[in-house]
């Protein structure tokens, strides 16, 4: 079955990538882990996709998480496990509590309802001092079950963590996808009237898309924050980053659970370069890259890769 | 018999504008009836005041003893009422097999079970003799988009019938459709439907189809039920005749007889 390829690939280059950690150079590592935050966010975005929703604020769920883990290292808390679940799992809950109102919403204003809802954490975040104001805050290095190792082992074990995790969301997500209740996309998108006459709520569909999808870049944030070690409203809550998500979302394309990392390598891999030839460079490039994404491939990079593979179908 | 629909003092009103009114009806398991009226004459307010669509003014539904005004449809389609429209609805971009599959996911899966594979080859296997029993098991692969209005009147109806439903509302089922099809399109989803017993009431302009395939007939007039009786009595009630059939057809009937 071709969802079971989807996991023998993943599974694969989730030990190749596990093996390479060991070698590679620590920028290169540090891309990963960067992606890894990012395409969790993507992966959260393909789901609501799918369905035909967009969101243009998933920085909430994102920052909120990012927060989560900043602030629980003030209570103490310094393991990575417990960190990334509680702050994602807050997220969730996050995205539980505003999906009652959301999920009434389509379109545009589900789109910017989330926004709206991250501008107002932004402000938040912005305003208080206690969270750092615009300077944000700290993140100290995690602890793994015990195990704290220092420099580049630090750096070593937090990418396989990440790993583990994302091997856990891909798979996860990739069973939900296949499920009556994941399957109910194109259904959903096309025609809400026949869903209900066939027994059940579109605004439940909905409502579990948006709270796995809040959770999705809850863990994005919560890898975010332990990768780059700090925190601040800006980059993780402003609405620019959630920009940066739909853009890596339509980079990638959503014809599989894998795309949006594909996608987040290939944007950080481009941010990485245009960075170092310029700073006003980079929105230069990001632009380019998006008109171009749009104009010939709009199915993006995963459409790319299955036409050179050769399977027209390909894995869905 | 057991009385499986009651509905009482039904009315539906706009405004100033009574759409429906004083409508009160009994249907019993098996019974296959027929509404017919005139455009306007409240025949589509009255399915959709039953199946949820459409929230009444006053009065009740009593479906298996249970009233279900204001339950939202899903429940409604749950409790055994399912129904078809006269616009198919349909997914347009999804084949007729992926059409009947989500249909059949959505019917036998509920609550954390929702998370299990849509497909599985029991399962796969259903769809296809639901499918061959509504005969367009042909059009399996085609998109729904592609297909000609009698099929995809056939496929919306399928998709009703999955949880083999007490009660089977039809809103027109034959219109749109070209004079030679509509006939055996009838006498397939009638076909169908008395494999299962599936109780069925429908609305229909055509009083040959009336006449071919139903027992009973409510004929509707101005929001109201002006007649409702078994369809050879109904054919020749004078009400009928003036308000629904008019006066050629009277006189055409005779003739035939």
């Amino acid at each position: 079955m071709s969802a079971d390829k989807t996991i023998i690939g993943v599974t694969i280059a989730v030990v190749l990538l596990a093996c390479a950690n060991f070698f590679i150079a620590d920028w290169i590592r540090q891309i990963g882990l960067l992606s890894m935050a990012i395409g969790s966010v993507a992966l959260g975005l393909l789901v609501l996709w799918r369905t035909g929703l967009i969101s243009f604020g998933h920085a909430l769920f994102y920052g909120f998480s990012a927060y989560g883990v900043a602030l629980l290292n003030y209570l103490g808390v310094r393991d990575a496990f417990v960190l990334v679940i509680v702050s994602a799992a807050a997220s969730g809950l996050l995205a539980w509590g505003l999906g009652f109102l959301v999920r009434r919403y389509r379109a545009i204003f589900f789109a910017l309802l989330t926004m709206a809802f991250s501008m107002i954490l932004y402000g938040v975040l912005a305003k208080t001092e206690r969270f750092g104001s615009t300077d944000g805050l700290n993140v100290h290095p995690p602890t793994f079950l015990g195990y704290a190792p220092v420099d580049q082992a630090a750096q070593i074990t937090l990418f396989l963590f990440g790993l583990l995790v994302i091997y856990g969301l891909i798979l996860g997500v990739q069973i939900y996808l296949r499920s009556v209740l994941g399957q109910m996309t194109t259904a959903v998108r096309e025609n809400e009237i026949r869903v209900e006459y066939l027994g059940y709520s579109v605004e439940h569909v909905i409502h579990i898309k948006y709270v796995i999808s809040g959770l999705l870049a809850g863990f994005g944030g919560a890898i975010m924050a332990l990768a780059v070690g700090q925190v601040d409203p800006e980059s993780m809550a402003y609405w620019t980053a959630s920009g940066e998500f739909v853009f890596v979302a339509i980079l990638a394309g959503t014809g599989n659970v894998a795309a949006p990392f594909i996608g987040a390598v290939a944007f950080e891999v481009i941010r990485h370069f245009a960075w170092e030839h310029g700073a006003n460079l980079w929105q230069l490039i990001m632009g380019g890259t998006l008109l171009a994404i749009i104009m010939f491939v709009p199915d993006g990079i995963w459409s790319v890769l299955q036409r050179l593979v050769g399977k027209k179908d390909g894995v869905k | 018999m057991t009385t499986i629909l009651e509905v009482n003092g039904l009315e539906k009103r706009f405004g100033g504008v009574v759409a429906a009114q004083n409508i009160g009806v009994t249907v019993s398991a098996g019974e296959t009836i027929g509404i017919i009226g005139a455009n306007g004459a409240g025949k589509t307010t009255f399915v959709n005041m039953v199946t949820g669509h459409l929230p009444p003014s006053a009065g009740t539904v009593k479906f298996l003893g249970t009233n279900i005004v204001g339950l939202p449809p899903r429940r409604i389609t749950e409790l055994g009422l399912c129904r078809s429209f006269q616009v198919p609805q349909v997914f347009l971009s999804e084949s007729v097999f992926d059409n009947v599959l989500m249909a059949y996911g959505i019917a036998e899966e509920s609550g954390f079970s929702m998370l299990r594979p849509l497909r599985n080859k029991e399962r796969d296997a259903r769809v296809r003799k639901h499918l061959a029993s509504y005969q367009i098991a042909e059009h399996e692969e085609t998109a729904a988009s592609a297909l000609s209005q009698g099929i995809r009147k056939l496929l919306d109806i399928a998709m009703a019938t999955v949880r083999k439903p007490q009660l089977l509302m039809l809103d027109e089922p034959t219109s749109g459709i070209s004079v030679e099809e509509k006939f055996d399109l009838m006498d397939i989803i009638m076909a169908a439907l008395r494999e299962e017993q599936t109780t069925v009431m429908f609305i229909e302009h055509d009083m040959e189809i009336v006449q071919r395939h139903v027992a009973r007939v409510l004929a509707f007039s101005q929001g109201e039920i002006i007649c409702d009786a078994p369809t050879a009595k109904a054919m020749v009630d004078p009400k009928v005749v003036e308000f629904v059939l008019g006066q050629e057809y009277h006189v055409g009937i005779r003739s035939d007889a």
